[in-house]
């Protein structure tokens, strides 16, 4: 290409990206540098932040983690709400997400369109309309309970029931607070015996619903995956003579590691976001602030405390989380797998059945075209 | 059973000896494991889809009904009360009317955008490009909701605040849009272009008459997921705005459902709000069920 038609793309490259730099240079880069600004100020909501406040250093970030205090206990509270939500929606949502993309994957279901929709649909659906549906399924004498009802079970009343359950399970067994050991201020200003509270009854509604909209959109991204291993290496572990439960955790498992860990970090980046269903479920402070999450908190701290360095500060300590757990996994699973044994185990795995599978085939594309020498064969042996 | 196909030949030759008997034995065996896994499936499906058909049923329950019998399909009787109250005592059509003004627009400018930025990075050569790449992977790794006091920030600053223009702008570039334009445009073959441009097309005529067209499956992908992104986005929603007036239908509902919860429970108007806001995204997701089947995205949700 010419010089001149080379000049006259750099122009067009500059014009065709503009709009884009633009807005997110204003909406999105902007906003973070002023936000950082207003996270070492004590900017009071009143007017631009600049010009209107005026420089505190770290104090909102030491009230939040630091000093004792209300903030501090309640971003406490907040984490240890949110650790819980993650502990139990991240493998429950993963676990159940694989769970129905092998079944939805299987050629011999019928109706597989049907399922894939079902389990599928609610991801669609917005978040605000799910939380309102669980919200009437959830009451007192609501649906959920007229089924547990059937059972012979007292359900709770979910939404509004603070009590942690683990407390719970350790009350069922005659301890009802806190032994000596545990009773003694954890981190960020909380009794160790809080800290192992478990998640809330409410919580475990909260954990429900997300698992209900979350798993169908990762069953998707499994099901990508498990098309594209294919059936041959499937048939191949078959025929060697491995049953189904071995045949998914020594063939199929190790394939889908890659989406694996894509689900499993997409997951925990998600659910330190939890906001749209603490915002319809009472705002976090009923019952027991046990709904209180880090994205919640700093919503409030600004929105309707106009604490909007803390806001703010509590806002990085989240990002913050979110980047480090993400790397830290990132770590973690790297490791495991590009070990070197491990490397040459995964190819020697993958060629003995590819050795295998191709074996099969041969010999099923003999039989399928030949009946005749088929028969013979079955005959002879 | 009668016939020997080679697939139960393979079996019964790989299982080892006696391959008759063994088919024999098995295939009782395996019916009733296929019917187990049928039993389950539906059992999953009804757990999935039974919230959905109990809210539409109690849509159309009297509020005493909707509380005393909330698992039956068909209400004692019959009333339109809570969608007559959402269109007279409710501004649900004022909802509506924001949420289609605001996800249109969204959608439109997202396409046109994210598809000119990703031809752009994949396409014309120009100094910066990978920079600007960089840039934009970057900003896909921020959280959302760590972004909502920022924006709040900035749309108060530039004068933005309880404004459309304020709602739609932020929305309407996103990183995510890019990088699935790009990723597209990087599979068309560049000798269709280069014919173009050889017969003397400007670059923005090849792009918008030529590549743009052939891109169509990543537009349609891209259409789905800001349509549903869009009208479903509540957080900016929330931080973008204060007047009622410009509540969407996701605030609405929202604050619909916050104001009723201390006083009695109204469930058969908030699961009738809740079930009209879910119409449209219905609609979308059974029109382009297939592609959207395909697609990676869209694991936003928290």
């Amino acid at each position: 290409m010419s010089k001149g038609m080379r000049a006259g793309e750099a122009r067009y490259g500059w014009l065709f990206v503009s709009p884009a730099i633009i807005i997110i240079g204003v909406f999105l880069v902007a906003p973070i540098f002023l936000a950082l600004y207003v996270s070492v100020s004590d900017w009071n909501g009143l007017g631009s932040p600049v010009g209107n406040s005026s420089f505190v250093g770290g104090e909102n970030y030491q009230k939040v983690l630091i000093d004792e205090g209300l903030s501090r206990s309640d971003f406490g509270t907040a984490i240890r709400n949110n650790i819980y939500f993650v502990i139990f929606v991240v493998p429950t949502q993963t676990a159940l997400a694989l769970f129905l993309a092998v079944q939805v994957n299987r050629k011999v279901l019928r109706g597989r369109g049907f399922f894939r929709t079902a389990f599928y649909f609610p991801s669609v659906t917005s978040s605000i309309a799910i939380t309102t549906i669980f919200l009437f399924l959830f009451t007192a004498s609501g649906v959920v309970n007229s089924i547990l009802r059937f059972f012979g079970i007292n359900g709770p009343n979910w939404f509004k029931d603070p009590s942690g359950v683990i407390h719970n399970l350790l009350g069922a067994v005659g301890v009802t607070s806190a032994p000596a050991f545990l009773d003694v201020e954890g981190p960020l200003g909380i009794s160790w015996w809080q800290w192992v509270s478990g998640p809330s009854t409410a919580m475990c509604a909260i954990i429900v619903l997300v698992v209900f909209t979350t798993s169908g959109t990762f069953m998707l991204l499994f099901l990508a995956a498990l098309q594209n291993i294919g059936a041959e290496i499937d048939e191949a572990a078959l025929m060697d003579g491995s049953g189904p439960f071995r045949k998914f955790f020594s063939v199929t498992l190790p394939m889908l590691k890659p989406t694996l860990f894509t689900v499993l970090t997409l997951g925990l980046i998600g659910t330190w976001q939890l906001f749209d269903q603490v915002y319809l479920t009472g705002g976090g402070g009923a019952p027991g602030k046990t709904l209180l999450t880090p994205a919640y908190l700093a919503f409030q701290s600004s929105f309707t405390d106009l604490n909007w360095g803390q806001g703010a500060a509590i806002s990085f300590i989240l990002f913050a989380i979110i980047v480090s757990l993400t790397l830290l996994q990132r770590v973690i699973l790297r490791d495991r797998d590009t070990g070197k044994r491990a490397e040459r185990n995964a190819r020697k795995a993958e060629a003995d059945l590819r050795t295998s599978a191709e074996r099969d085939r041969a010999r099923s594309d003999s039989l399928g075209t030949d009946t005749s020498i088929d028969q013979q064969k079955a005959g002879t042996r | 059973m009668s016939t020997l196909t080679p697939e139960t030949a393979i079996q019964a030759e790989s299982t080892g000896g006696e391959p008759t008997r063994r088919r024999v034995g098995r295939s009782p065996r395996l019916r009733a494991s296929i019917a187990a896994s049928y039993l389950l499936l539906i059992i999953m499906a009804l757990v999935y889809i039974y919230p959905f058909l109990i809210s539409v049923a109690g849509s159309f329950k009297t509020d005493a009904d909707a509380t005393a019998n909330p698992l039956s399909l068909i209400p004692e009787t019959w009333t339109y009360a809570a969608y007559d109250r959402l269109f007279t005592d409710v501004p649900l059509p004022r909802w509506a009317m924001n949420s289609t003004i605001i996800t249109l627009i969204v959608t439109c400018g997202r396409v046109f955008f994210c598809s000119l930025a990703g031809y752009a990075l994949s396409r014309l050569h120009f100094r910066g490009r990978n920079v600007i790449f960089a840039i934009v992977i970057a900003v896909m790794a921020v959280p959302g909701v760590v972004l909502l006091i920022p924006r709040f920030l900035i749309l108060k600053e530039l004068g933005l605040y309880d404004s459309y223009a304020g709602m739609i702008i932020p929305l309407i570039v996103d990183a995510a849009g890019i990088f699935i334009m790009k990723q597209f445009f990087e599979s068309i073959p560049l000798s269709v272009e280069e014919a173009a441009r050889i017969d003397g097309a400007g670059v923005f005529r090849t792009f918008w008459t030529i590549v743009l067209p052939m891109a169509r499956p990543a537009v349609v992908t891209l259409v789905i997921l800001s349509f549903q992104g869009s009208w479903n986005e509540f957080s900016h929603f929330i931080v973008s705005r204060s007047d009622p007036d410009l509540n969407t239908l996701t605030t609405g509902v929202a604050s619909l459902v916050s104001g009723q919860l201390g006083s009695g429970n109204q469930f058969p108007l908030v699961l009738a709000s809740a079930m009209l806001m879910t119409i449209p995204v219905a609609v979308v997701f059974f029109i382009f069920q297939k592609r959207l089947m395909n697609t990676t995205e869209g694991a936003e949700k928290g």
